[in-house]
């Protein structure tokens, strides 16, 4: 049956849209990546690809902001991965109790950004935060911490804070991935004596791995994108110490001015999205199984 | 089982303390807070902090500007997202295919690649400090995703739906708004919430195109809040709440929609 020409008007208003707001910035990052523009003068100049060696050979800024944010994504996706599956095994039947504290536990997924950096600037605060304060009224002083200010572990800090804010989310996924697994395959694994453990593992588990591909995919992705949180909570410091990607590309451009070289991170940025997602696909689709 | 218990109490304790101590200290002084961060407020319900922020500060024109930002982003996407989506449902040749590439692209490249040179693109066109310009830039950064879930939904309608009405003689107009639209509820309102939720608590493009007070959101005001209150937590936590009044209303109301609606976001996005 022909469709009639007609249909092409429904794209038209959105693609329109669509080109002059995301393609075209898209494309000139790469453009301007190759200039020394401020972003503020009429005038640049094209200056090859000193950015992009600037970036990857002279800018220990630039090389602590992947270290740091590679650290923020480990510590995220290892944890919200981990938490979100164990609790989707706990709260998997749907009885109310169970239904009531899935949604207790998404909550803080649709709080602002903004509202979850408050929130943990208090609990961490050194003198009258949650945390310090429950440490010295149990009596482990010692563990007391300026938790957002210790350059060591500020970026922990902050990770955990990201997990609190999306484990809920990512539990979700993982209880519709457990009910998709046909109910059978347990009983006859269970008439066949296995243990608990070995059902975990041959039948859960791989069973599991398209919705633990989406988490882990997802997560990723979120710990790169989370600049809102990073921003709000510490702008990056102390002394660079939770600067991420997003936040440095933010500095270099609105604080440095210095929009050629932004774009050259953002370039290499894009670049190591595209990797990452690229190779988790690779890794985690190849033990997919089929019953 | 009773690690089960225990850790599933040791979690849940993780979420709601936090969250009542954001009501609770929006109630109370800072020096109360100072010297008992984790009391109950002494004058019990307190609104002290709420009558002071909105005396000083402009809450009513963020809070309204934050209402204006999300319902136009959240409609004009669904209304767009819509119709891209039943287009690519409707054609079957390569046209579709590399449009359909071209949308959901989008969703690969995070928000944060684009911002210097959407900055760029947003001065030139004089929209900063303008919430159309923010509009604009939300419909289309959200659009690929829209486009995404949208297209997977409606691609499971039946065919023959389109052929019998083409058959009765309706437009594709027609078509669209009288079949498609009514039979895709379900997947656009999942798709609403996200939007909303998205949209409501965005920082970023607030904070990149717009300095002037009168046109800024719900999210930046809080953020500028710190500036000014410092570590005053009380204040802070009460911009909190007003922040999110609407995002909790809505959840505690929608609770399941929300659930359905954030996970097809993340599955998709």
């Amino acid at each position: 049956m022909k469709t009639s020409k007609s249909i092409y008007l429904f794209v038209i208003p959105g693609l329109i849209l669509y080109s002059i707001f995301f393609l075209y910035p898209t494309i000139s990052a790469f453009f301007y990546s190759f200039t020394n523009w401020d972003g503020i003068s009429a005038e640049f100049q094209f200056i090859g690809v000193d950015n992009y060696i600037r970036a990857a050979t002279n800018d220990s800024i630039f090389a602590q902001s992947i270290g740091n944010n590679l650290k923020f994504m480990l510590f995220v996706v290892i944890f919200q991965t981990l938490f979100s599956l164990i609790f989707a095994i706990f709260l998997v039947k749907n009885t109310k109790f169970n239904v009531f504290l899935r949604a207790l536990f998404f909550f803080p997924t649709v709080l602002s950004s903004v509202s979850v950096a408050f929130i943990w600037s208090f609990i961490y605060d050194p003198s009258m935060g949650l945390f310090n304060t429950l440490l010295g009224q149990i009596g482990l002083d010692g563990f007391r911490q300026n938790w957002l200010g210790n350059q060591n572990i500020a970026i922990y800090s902050l990770a955990f804070a990201q997990v609190w804010f999306h484990t809920g989310q990512m539990l979700i996924i993982f209880v519709a991935g457990l009910h998709a697994i046909p109910k059978d395959l347990y009983e006859v694994a269970k008439i066949e004596g296995a243990t608990k453990f070995q059902i975990f593992k041959k039948v859960t588990w791989p069973l599991l791995a398209p919705s633990a591909t989406i988490v882990v995919a997802y997560t990723t992705i979120q710990s790169f994108k989370a600049f809102d949180l990073v921003f709000a909570t510490t702008r990056g410091g102390p002394n660079h110490s939770t600067e991420i990607i997003a936040t440095y590309i933010y500095e270099v451009a609105f604080r440095n001015y210095n929009f050629g070289y932004a774009s050259a991170i953002s370039v290499i940025f894009m670049v190591v999205i595209a990797l990452i997602t690229y190779l988790q696909f690779k890794v985690l689709r190849s033990n997919k199984v089929s019953y | 089982m009773f690690t089960r218990r225990f850790s599933i109490l040791i979690f849940a304790l993780l979420i709601i303390v936090p969250l009542i101590m954001v009501v609770l200290t929006s109630m109370k002084t800072m020096r109360e807070t100072f010297e008992n961060p984790l009391g109950l407020p002494s004058e019990g319900l307190n609104i002290d902090n709420y009558i002071n922020i909105f005396q000083t500060q402009t809450m009513a024109g963020y809070f309204v500007n934050s209402v204006i930002v999300t319902i136009f982003s959240v409609s004009l996407t669904l209304l767009l997202s819509c119709m891209v989506a039943f287009a690519l449902t409707r054609l079957s040749n390569w046209i579709s295919v590399v449009l359909f590439v071209l949308f959901t692209l989008g969703m690969m490249v995070p928000a944060q690649v684009n911002m210097v040179p959407l900055y760029n693109l947003v001065l030139q066109l004089g929209l900063t400090n303008s919430l159309l310009g923010l509009i604009l830039v939300n419909i289309s950064v959200t659009m690929p995703v829209a486009v995404f879930i949208l297209t997977g939904f409606m691609k499971t309608l039946p065919k023959e739906l389109f052929e019998a009405s083409t058959i009765d003689g309706a437009g594709e107009w027609k078509i669209f708004t009288k079949v498609v639209i009514p039979l895709s509820l379900p997947s656009i309102s999942a798709t609403a919430i996200f939007l909303f939720v998205m949209h409501w608590n965005d920082l970023l493009y607030p904070l990149l195109f717009i300095t002037d007070n009168a046109y800024k959101t719900l999210p930046l005001a809080l953020l500028e809040f710190q500036g000014q209150y410092s570590t005053n937590y009380p204040m802070l936590f009460t911009g909190v709440m007003i922040a999110s009044a609407p995002m909790i209303i809505a959840y505690v109301l929608l609770q399941r929609y929300f659930v359905s609606g954030m996970t097809a976001g993340a599955v998709k996005g």
